[in-house]
């Protein structure tokens, strides 16, 4: 019941790439890992450039943003993405709970270069 | 035909309330105050012009993820891997899905924009479906994630009667997941609460 919790302030724990994969099934109605489909696909995130993955059709906005992904841009991102980068695609409140967005750029971290999935 | 309704306060702040969400004509706010000739009230117009665009941009997220569950659905029931009971099934809820993508193309269209189009290709795992189980459970985690967007779009919209549409759409998504969950063995509805 995340939702009427009282948001801890401290900063979050080191992510668990486990509890992320969990939390990253929320994210399958748009993305996959291998796959553009409703939402870019997130092999190969970390290092890319937003808005620059080929074959995805960005926002106008997206395109603009300029960031390089990250554990600190995807943090902020995650949080809000609308607030973060208006004009984006990805209508979506986003994952308010630190801990969360801590576990899931943990799993995103290791699965983005999973060889076995991300070819 | 409806129109939107705009209501002035008394400190002037403008209130601006959709009749009936999916399904009617809205005049945007905006629209309404330049046609009145008042540009205060244009101004404030393009505030909730903006709020309309952020309104846009999730529910074509959400139109998004039922064109895909369509393709899922049609994937699944081409497979010639669901047994006839299960195959209606599939059939039934796809043409769920099928009844939220007009409905959400048209809010889109009635807020000023563009419904977003299917893809040609979304890559799906067909290499990986090879019993029925395998159909069910890759249906399964689209509609979880489904459940998930419709989540994280409810509170969000900023018009309330599109939050209560995307509202009852979530809670169709949900009672998806856990009929095929069933049907998979798994207990139906694993937790109090949905994220």
């Amino acid at each position: 019941m995340a939702g009427f919790a009282v948001q801890p302030t401290a900063q979050a724990a080191a992510g668990d790439p486990a509890r992320g994969e969990e939390i990253y099934h929320r994210c399958l109605a748009c993305h996959s890992l291998e796959h553009n489909r409703v939402g870019p696909r997130h092999c190969g995130l970390f290092g890319r450039k937003a808005g620059t993955l080929e074959g995805y059709s960005y926002s106008a906005a997206m395109k603009k943003y300029g960031v390089i992904w990250n554990e600190k841009t995807l943090d902020h991102f995650l949080e809000n993405p609308m607030k973060a980068v208006p004009g984006t695609k990805m209508g979506y409140a986003g994952i308010k709970d630190a801990q969360e967005r801590a576990d899931l750029i943990a799993y995103l971290k290791q699965a983005t270069r999973d060889p076995k999935i991300c070819h | 035909m409806t129109i939107a309704r705009l209501s002035p306060t008394s400190d002037g702040e403008i209130r601006r309330s959709f009749l009936s969400g999916f399904g009617k004509f809205t005049l945007s706010a905006t629209a309404i105050a330049l046609l009145s000739g008042n540009e205060k009230l244009a101004m404030i117009g393009s505030a909730a012009a903006q709020t309309a665009n952020n309104d846009v941009a999730i529910l074509n997220s959400a139109l998004g993820a039922e064109q895909q569950a369509i393709a899922a659905y049609q994937l699944g029931a081409e497979s010639g891997l669901l047994q006839k009971p299960v195959l209606a099934l599939a059939v039934q809820f796809q043409g769920h899905h099928k009844q939220h993508a007009d409905a959400l193309a048209k809010a889109v269209q009635k807020l000023g924009g563009k419904p977003a189009t299917p893809l040609k290709d979304y890559g799906f795992p067909k290499e990986k479906l090879k019993t029925q189980a395998d159909v069910l459970n890759f249906a399964a985690t689209l509609e979880k994630g489904a459940v998930s967007a419709y989540l994280g779009a409810v509170p969000i919209l900023t018009d309330r009667e599109l939050a209560k549409a995307a509202a009852s759409i979530l809670g169709d998504e949900a009672m998806h997941w856990a009929v095929l969950r069933q049907a998979l063995g798994q207990p139906p509805v694993p937790e109090a609460f949905v994220s």
